[in-house]
């Protein structure tokens, strides 16, 4: 471990752009994301790449539109309300299915809300965020290194999918310092893109547009669209199961949440409680038949959040009433701590169970 | 105490280093070959707002990086200590800095150690060294690391402005382990 470096998520975030032959970067600065942009104007002319900060994040997110047009890696990164602001240009992208990668240091809110940690953006994360039918393909490290390599995997899956990848963190996941392995051996795929706009001579004009007047034109590109989430729902799943195999109750959080209910399920066991948790990696797509079979071997959920409920919604669509799904989240900035979410866990197991054995044999 | 995993919590005012020793800390125990966790909590000011990290070393792999309980407090000033002691867990140790704050009367369950840090920094020569005299007293009582790894940390993690300052740094992390030994 001795090779290891003490650094913060946000930093392994750049390392990990690095390595995975990020082209370009174009962001503009808010808290708690700002070692991103700070490290990235340090490392990427130092790689002879394109670090540019550019005068709002609108304009960040149309630089990336630019960029990754011409057929460049391109990334840009910031926090909840900025995040907001790029909502326009990230519906565009994903309607010219063009890849690039978007982290979201959360922050809480909502509005300007405060530089302490939240989750409180699923909704826009996973459900789209922008207008039109669209998603962002969404993984959520809960460690420095996993910030560092779920970058390639960030830019593999924008590339492979021809779609927008967010990656959703929070304060605590950028904040944090924790010793990484820099010495990833990334298998970076390079992608053919014919379609990209980077000069036509000698070929055929390549026109990357999102104004389509004929419907049945922009329908064809909605089913498209559509057949690719399928695509990504069948092959794109990523979950970590602890002590899921016996549990009573299964956690389900994600990122630094996931991080505390780990910690959670090792008390609650200590006490004997059959407590496990399912750790999301991908939100988008969401596992939910994962959620499903848990449901069906007979556990009941209890959904942790820093958000008021909203994740929780999604595992209540994957349990679909034959099991019971319960909630505990924090808002506003405040963090849950592991006794904190262990009490809930003894409420909700000693509390009634409604869906029956039945119900699930049945559906 | 289980000298296996530590759970501290290190407050004071912005400019006091409480970021500094955490991160000392943090460091000191990558050197060793352990797990650990560093995390901030600082409002928008660079000096006058409060601040605090938590430190989590561990010899197994470190779930949570937010402490319900902490094994330790590492208070720096009166307002900061008010506001953590009680969170630290029963039987925990405090550790006051009474140059500039008075040791809690409530946590009578706690071993509580009573550092006046700022005049030992002062008679060392640099009063802003309060922060390394309590970590040296912080280091010889609980042994989480090695007092020779936190100052083989020193020219990592300060920035290199700061690097002719490492000499009564070391000092004042040794005359805040001597207070306690």
């Amino acid at each position: 471990m001795a090779n290891k470096k003490l650094i913060k998520g946000n930093v392994a975030i750049c390392y990990g752009a690095l390595a995975a032959g990020c082209d370009a970067f174009f962001g503009y600065p808010i808290t708690p994301q700002n070692e991103i942009p700070e490290k990235m104007s340090e490392l990427m002319p130092q790689h002879g790449r394109v670090f540019l900060q550019a005068e709002s994040e609108v304009a960040a997110i149309n630089m990336v539109y630019g960029a990754a047009a011409a057929g460049k890696r391109a990334m840009t990164s910031s926090s909840s309300p900025g995040i907001s602001l790029k909502m326009e240009g990230l519906s565009y992208i994903a309607a010219c299915e063009l890849p690039c990668v978007v982290v979201n240091v959360q922050r809480g809110g909502p509005g300007l809300g405060n530089t302490l940690p939240g989750q409180a953006d699923y909704f826009q994360a996973v459900k789209g965020g922008g207008h039109g039918d669209y998603r962002l393909l969404t993984i959520a490290p809960w460690s420095v290194q996993e910030c560092y390599e779920f970058m390639p995997l960030a830019f593999d899956l924008a590339d492979r999918y021809r779609n927008p990848v967010m990656v959703l963190m929070d304060a605590i996941i950028g904040q944090m310092l924790e010793p990484v392995d820099l010495h990833g051996n990334f298998e970076i795929r390079e992608y053919p893109k014919p379609w990209a706009t980077n000069g036509a001579k000698g070929r055929a004009r390549n026109v990357i547009n999102s104004l389509w007047i004929d419907n049945t034109v922009m329908e064809d590109l909605n089913n498209r669209l559509q057949a690719k989430y399928e695509k990504a729902r069948r092959h794109e799943v990523r979950f970590w199961n602890y002590q899921t195999a016996d549990a009573e109750l299964v956690l389900v959080a994600y990122g630094s949440t996931a991080r505390i209910c780990r910690t959670v399920v090792d008390l609650a066991r200590d006490e004997g409680l059959p407590v496990g948790l399912l750790r999301l990696i991908s939100l988008y797509p969401f596992p939910e038949r994962e959620i499903e079979a848990l449901a069906r071997q007979g556990s009941r959920f209890l959904a942790v959040e820093m958000s008021a409920g909203q994740m929780v919604e999604d595992v209540r669509l994957a349990v679909n009433g034959i099991s019971e799904v319960d909630f505990y989240g924090r808002t506003g900035g405040s963090v849950p701590t592991p006794i904190e979410i262990l009490e809930n866990v003894r409420n909700t197991l000693s509390g009634p169970r409604v869906a029956s054995a039945q119900a699930r044999r049945e559906v | 105490m289980n000298n296996a995993h530590h759970e501290i919590i290190i407050a004071g005012m912005g400019g006091q280093g409480v970021m500094v020793i955490g991160q000392l800390l943090a460091h000191a125990a990558v050197l060793e070959d352990k797990n650990v966790v560093w995390f901030p909590a600082y409002g928008p000011e660079t000096r006058g707002g409060t601040a605090d990290c938590t430190v989590i070393i561990s010899t197994s792999e470190i779930g949570s990086p937010v402490s319900s309980s902490p094994d330790t407090l590492i208070a720096l000033n009166q307002l900061l200590l008010d506001r953590f002691a009680p969170t630290v867990k029963r039987e925990g140790l405090i550790l006051v800095n009474t140059s500039l704050a008075a040791p809690p009367r409530d946590r009578s369950d706690c071993k509580i150690v009573e550092i006046p840090a700022n005049d030992v920094a002062n008679k060392v020569g640099n009063s802003k060294a309060a922060n390394m005299v309590m970590l040296g007293a912080y280091v010889e009582l609980v042994k989480p690391v090695r007092l020779d790894s936190i100052k083989a940390s020193m020219t990592e993690v300060l920035p290199e402005r700061y690097h002719h300052l490492i000499p009564v740094n070391c000092l004042a992390l040794e005359r805040g382990a001597e207070l306690v030994s």
